[in-house]
């Protein structure tokens, strides 16, 4: 028999079982194969590659609510951090308004709000997020646009918070309206439609103005920290929550020109009209209880002796509206003796008592003068 | 007898002691002068270099340690006037840094992988100790895939295999699973498996090899190949835990381990596709590593992160740190490629030569005396593919994947610890970090250097 | 006799797949195979996906309005202006940056490179101490700590440190005075280009008569004579047709000069000192590859230290030293890609990020941003390789 000494050292160093390992994975005694053996593994390892290739790992299909109920907690897909909105502390526990409305969705399925998980996504990766089943919610400051919602395979459930692009400033400057920022220096991150209405803002204004754009937000924050531009500019409940960010947030103010629209809202994939449905009305039952000041304080009083009957549909004392939507009828109750109606959510995470101090504006109720504004659950 | 002379000459009959040498020459003056103040251009060099040293080490020392803040809940502790590193920050952000967004009541699992990694890497990089084929067996074969399930929690959904691919086999299994293994898959895997042995062999013998030693080596591969989609497959009770919600150190390591382990095999491989006499896959391997070579790896990271989804069947989305991975596995196996290949050309002709005269196969000669050579030559040139690999897995922060240093980069948003140092405070640890992680390797490496040195000499 | 039917018996018998020429052709065809079919399915997939998700194709978008801004712009460009031009201005960008980044690392690498080596303890620490640091981050971490570390550190441009009321240093860059070319400016450049000529010329001509007569001529002093001088008489003689615009601080910046914006100065210093760390080892081991009589040698001649380095030791370090300098180079132009972390506006950031964001035309903007790396690896592998012949030992 042939036998080889390998070098000692050879021996004792690592990395060396790999080898044959990356010849063929094949383990039998080297001295008994001397035939057809490059043929023969090279055949072997393409039969791997392939049986790799086309081994794939997929889901069963079933509706969303099965799937949910049977895993035990609704995915939702979030923000890598944006305070008031989506926001993880030290300890890795998220708080914000899409949080909470996160939290509402459980709270219609299982009756419990900490029955649902988080994801963090980038704005790149959360459609495929959402398209791949990844996530069963995507609430992460969404704007709603035909595009979205037509062509990439997505469905938004509703509007939970109106916004719109403005700028933000050091008080310092002096700067009172948009239109007095010819020649500043602009921060903004990169990719984003933000990038394009300030292009067209100060195209059409006929003011001059030097960009600088960041791949991510907290380069653009710690950019405009620095001083190194006078102007950040996006969303404006994104400046509120950025603002948060800075070495000394009162030093800076908001301008009053709103820029662009931002309808940002919920959004699900299509295919599954129940799961849409749920998301979309869960939205709309919280409206309707600010509307009809049910709050998580009295609803157990108004579930007893509520004579009004649209408050009744609401907690599910009057009528099987749940039963359209595969949930029990108390859902709208579960919703909000949980999370709380629309407005106690909205003032929870970013309204004036909050940090970010952002006042309802087009978000209050449509009798209150703003554009919020529930279907009517009957 | 006297040795005195009348005339008054007098010789000395003992020697005179030796005179101290001059203090010019030796002694803390005589190098200075020597070596700090030889001429004008030197001594300019030297106060120059002081003045530096002077400029830069006591305000460092004053910030690490003197003025440092060691205590406090939030930013209240860190302003003020005279204030150094603000540690208290770090603390706060350290879970963050080193687990992202793992959660807290399963990062023990994590804690796991990092010491079981320690533990085999320790043995198998410290070269006295033995056992170093079990070891890098565990290491690079076992490890991998018991890391993949404490991590992920495996329990991945196997659900179809090549047959059930063409709708052959579903009708009569049905749904059932067992332990979250499901069976179809497993009927399924196993009659591929068997047709494709059966095919295998038949197919070789039918073109003269030898049938037999084909069709084993096709069950080793599935009987490997199943044993690994096993231990992913079957429920341990583990929480799933997605990629998305890791970050920090884990993230880092997990790609530049990964990176290097994937890296390795690919790059033996294309190292020998290099040299092969064949012009077709040897121009195949070219094109490969000069184009990998030749391009940034932020590019490779777009190109991981928006093209490679586009390449795929539709519906198939890996997940982003899958994509990232592929990214760096071919990028720094393209460099692992000119690594293996600098190692064999460094085999003299004669091993070759004698390899062949011993009626070695081609696969033999390379697997039993090539190689092992080839690679222990080049271990120094593998660890520094290693740091540089380490170093650009905080490119990945440009995808949106938090790695230790984007990790860091997100904390420094935290209003509750917006301080004027904390900017300066998280610099300093990532740095400190990186440096003894990069610099201990380093150091590895130039010691494997010069034991192999020696080694030669003999 | 039956030994001599051995071969013809034994090729009847020994299969044909066992035939080296059959197996290699085999082995190649299926390579081939392999990759047109991942080729292909991969085009397939693509075009696929491409439908589904409404991404159109080809590079029709180039001509297309790009509506966005970019703050350093070597040529004319608007938001107006088109994608295609907007490759361009970053594609210039990060030839600006490779191409200063490595002037700097080079010098910097052999200045620590020679001083790893010098007498000087001190020198020979510091240097030590810089190449072990600076080798042992992430370049990317280097960047951004000079990005963000010293950038908050700057005062803002009202506060900005002015040197001679001509220069300005604030967290907006560095601001120069402009050059303004008047009337009859073109001779002045044209004295330039003369004086650089002349140069080069005697430069040449001086190496030559030193070899013939062994007498050396002041070249340094001559050169920087016609260098200066001309260009001085042919202003005096157009009557100073060359003013310089003082930037004035309007407003939110400065108006007029010539901004050098701080993201550019972060990525060239971050990209200088990290390659000029791995430059000085190379320089290190180029040198200590040398032999050492070389140098006493040149001491025995009578050459000083100075003397001895520049023109016995590191010409004959070179050819050691210009292979992986190359690769170093290389390195550096890719590393600046790493511009995109520091919103530097340069081919990643504006071309494979914005706009990528923007079409959605992943395939064609990655494979041209791939490409124009490629080819500048090429070029730059081209040069050096060129110029790694002319220094390479010429041995019989």
């Amino acid at each position: 028999m042939l036998r080889f000494r390998m070098p000692s050292a050879a021996c004792e160093l690592p990395f060396l079982s790999l080898v044959p390992l990356a010849l063929a994975a094949d383990t039998s005694a080297p001295i008994r194969m001397k035939k057809a053996a490059i043929m023969k593994r090279l055949l072997s390892t393409f039969a791997l590659a392939g049986a790799m290739g086309l081994c794939a790992f997929g889901a069963q299909a079933a509706t969303k609510l099965e799937q949910v109920k049977s895993k035990g907690f609704v995915q939702c897909g979030v923000s890598q951090g944006l305070p008031g909105f989506s926001n993880p502390n030290d300890k890795g526990e998220w708080s914000g308004l899409d949080v909470e409305f996160c939290r509402a969705v459980a709270a219609a399925i299982f009756g419990d709000p900490t029955k649902v998980k988080f994801t963090p996504l980038s704005a790149k990766d959360r459609f495929t997020a959402l398209q791949s089943g990844d996530i069963d919610v995507l609430s992460r400051n969404t704007t709603w646009t035909i595009t979205r919602d037509t062509s990439l395979g997505l469905n938004f459930t509703g509007v939970t918070y109106y916004d719109g692009q403005g700028f933000m400033i050091r008080k310092d400057k002096k700067v009172n309206s948009a239109l007095e920022l010819s020649g500043a220096s602009v921060c903004t991150q990169t990719g984003t439609t933000t990038e394009q209405n300030l292009a067209d803002f100060f195209r059409a204004n006929n003011m001059t103005y030097e960009v600088i754009a960041f791949a991510t937000n907290d380069e653009v924050v710690k950019a405009y920290d620095a001083g190194r531009c006078d102007v950040l500019t996006t969303d404006r409940s994104g400046l509120a929550g950025e603002r948060l960010k800075l070495t000394n947030p009162d030093d800076h103010i908001v301008l009053p020109e709103i820029i662009s629209k931002e309808p940002l809202g919920p959004v699900v994939a299509h295919g599954d009209d129940q799961w849409f449905d749920i998301v979309k009305w869960v939205l709309n039952a919280q409206l309707i209880a600010e509307e009809l000041g049910v709050t998580s304080q009295n609803v157990d009083e108004q579930v007893k002796s509520a004579t009004n009957p649209e408050i009744k549909r609401l907690v599910g004392t009057e009528g099987k509206y749940g039963e359209g939507l595969g949930l029990g009828n108390d859902w709208g109750y579960l919703i909000i003796k949980n999370v709380g109606n629309y407005g106690e959510m909205y003032d929870r995470t970013v309204g004036p008592d909050t940090p970010l101090k952002l006042s309802r504006g087009l978000n209050a109720l449509w009798n209150k003068g703003g554009i919020q504004y529930g279907m009517p659950i009957r | 007898m006297s040795m005195t002379f009348d005339d008054g000459t007098f010789i000395r009959n003992e020697m005179a002691p030796a005179l101290p040498p001059p203090t010019q020459r030796i002694g803390a003056v005589a190098w200075m002068r020597e070596n700090l103040f030889s001429g004008v251009l030197n001594t300019t060099l030297t106060v120059l270099g002081i003045l530096l040293v002077a400029w830069v080490v006591p305000p460092f020392i004053r910030f690490m340690f003197l003025d440092a803040v060691w205590t406090g809940e939030n930013r209240e502790a860190c302003l003020g006037p005279q204030v150094g590193a603000c540690w208290p920050f770090i603390h706060a952000k350290f879970g963050q840094l080193i687990y992202g967004f793992y959660p807290i009541a399963e990062r023990w699992r994590v804690d796991i992988v990092f010491a079981a990694g320690v533990l085999l890497l320790v043995p198998l990089l410290v070269p006295s100790l033995p056992f170093k084929r079990l070891t890098s067996f565990l290491f690079f074969v076992v490890y991998p895939v018991v890391a993949f399930v404490l991590l992920t929690g495996g329990n991945i959904d196997a659900s179809a295999f090549l047959l059930e691919r063409f709708g052959l086999i579903g009708s009569f299994v049905g749904d059932a699973a067992i332990g979250g293994i499901n069976l179809v898959f497993w009927v399924d895997y196993v009659l591929t498996a068997l047709l494709a042995i059966v095919a295998m062999g038949g197919l070789i013998a039918l073109l003269g090899g030898s049938g037999r030693s084909a069709a084993l080596s096709t069950f080793w591969v599935f009987l490997a190949l199943g044993l690994v989609i096993f231990a992913w497959d079957v429920d341990v009770g583990l929480e799933y835990v997605e990629t998305r919600q890791w970050g920090g150190l884990l993230v880092t390591l997990v790609i530049a381990v990964t990176g290097i382990v994937a890296s390795l095999p690919l790059g033996i491989v294309l190292a020998l596709g290099r040299r092969s006499q064949m012009p077709i896959v040897r121009l195949l391997s070219v094109i490969f590593i000069e184009f990998w070579r030749g391009v940034p790896l932020i590019t490779v990271l777009f190109f991981a992160t928006y093209m490679l989804p586009l390449f795929l069947p539709q519906g198939a989305n890996p997940d982003a740190l899958l994509r990232a991975l592929v990214g760096v596995a071919l990028f720094s196996a393209a460099y692992m490629a000119e690594v293996v290949r600098g190692g064999l050309q460094a085999i003299p002709k004669g091993q070759y030569e004698g390899a062949m005269a011993m009626g070695l196969t081609w696969s033999q000669m390379m697997r039993l005396i090539i190689l092992p050579q080839a690679l222990t030559l080049v271990i120094p040139g593998i660890v520094n593919s290693f740091i540089s690999l380490f170093k650009d897995t905080t490119l990945v922060l440009i995808v949106s994947i938090f790695d230790f240093l984007g990790q860091l980069r997100a904390s420094f948003t935290d209003p509750n610890w917006a301080t004027p140092v904390t900017l300066y405070t998280g610099f300093a640890f990532a740095g400190v970090v990186y440096f003894l992680f990069c610099f201990g390797m380093s150091r590895y490496s130039l010691f494997v250097e010069r034991r192999l040195n020696t080694s030669h000499r003999h | 006799m039956t030994d001599l039917a051995g071969p013809v018996g034994g090729r009847a018998k020994t299969s044909f797949i066992n035939d080296p020429k059959v197996r290699s052709i085999g082995l190649q065809l299926i390579a081939l195979v392999v990759v047109v079919f991942l080729g292909w399915s991969f085009a397939e997939n693509a075009r696929d996906n491409l439908a589904a998700q409404k991404i159109a194709t080809g590079f029709g978008f180039l001509d297309n309005t790009s509506g966005f801004g970019i703050n350093q712009t070597l040529i004319p460009y608007s938001e107006t202006s088109t994608y295609g031009r907007a490759f361009f201005v970053g594609l210039l960008n990060t030839i600006l940056v490779a191409v200063v980044g490595i002037i700097l690392a080079t010098i910097i690498g052999f200045l620590v490179g020679i001083g790893r080596l010098s007498k000087n303890f001190v020198v020979r620490t510091i240097s030590t101490v810089y190449v072990e640091v600076l080798r042992n981050l992430p370049p990317l971490f280097q960047i951004l700590f000079w990005y963000l570390a010293v950038l908050s550190a700057m005062p803002s441009p009202r506060q900005s440190i002015s040197l001679f009321g001509e220069v300005f240093i604030s967290n907006r860059g560095i601001i120069l005075p402009r050059p303004l070319f008047g009337e009859g400016a073109g001779i002045v450049v044209w004295a330039i280009g003369l004086a650089v000529l002349l140069v080069i010329l005697f430069r040449h001509w001086s190496a030559s008569r030193q070899e013939e007569t062994g007498r050396r001529l002041p070249v340094l002093w001559i050169n920087l004579g016609l260098l200066i001088g001309l260009p001085l008489v042919a202003m005096i003689v157009t009557g100073f047709p060359i003013s310089f615009e003082t930037p004035e601080l309007k407003g939110f910046n400065f108006v007029g000069g010539v901004q050098v914006i701080p993201e550019f100065v972060a990525l060239t210093v971050a990209l200088a000192t990290y390659t000029a760390a791995f430059i000085a080892e190379n320089v290190r081991s180029g040198i200590q590859s040398v032999s050492h009589g070389q140098s006493e040698a040149a001491h025995s001649l009578g050459l000083r230290n100075g003397q001895t380095l520049r023109l016995v030791i590191i010409p004959q370090a070179m050819r050691v030293i210009i292979p992986p300098l190359t690769s170093q180079y290389l390195n550096l132009t890719k590393n600046s890609s790493l511009a995109v972390g520091i919103g530097y506006p340069d081919l990643v950031a504006v071309f494979a990020g914005t706009a990528l964001n923007q079409t959605g035309q992943a395939i064609e903007i990655i494979a041209i941003t791939m490409g124009v790396y490629l080819l500048l690896s090429i070029i730059t592998a081209t040069i050096m390789n060129a110029y790694n012949r002319r220094v390479a030992l010429v041995e019989r």
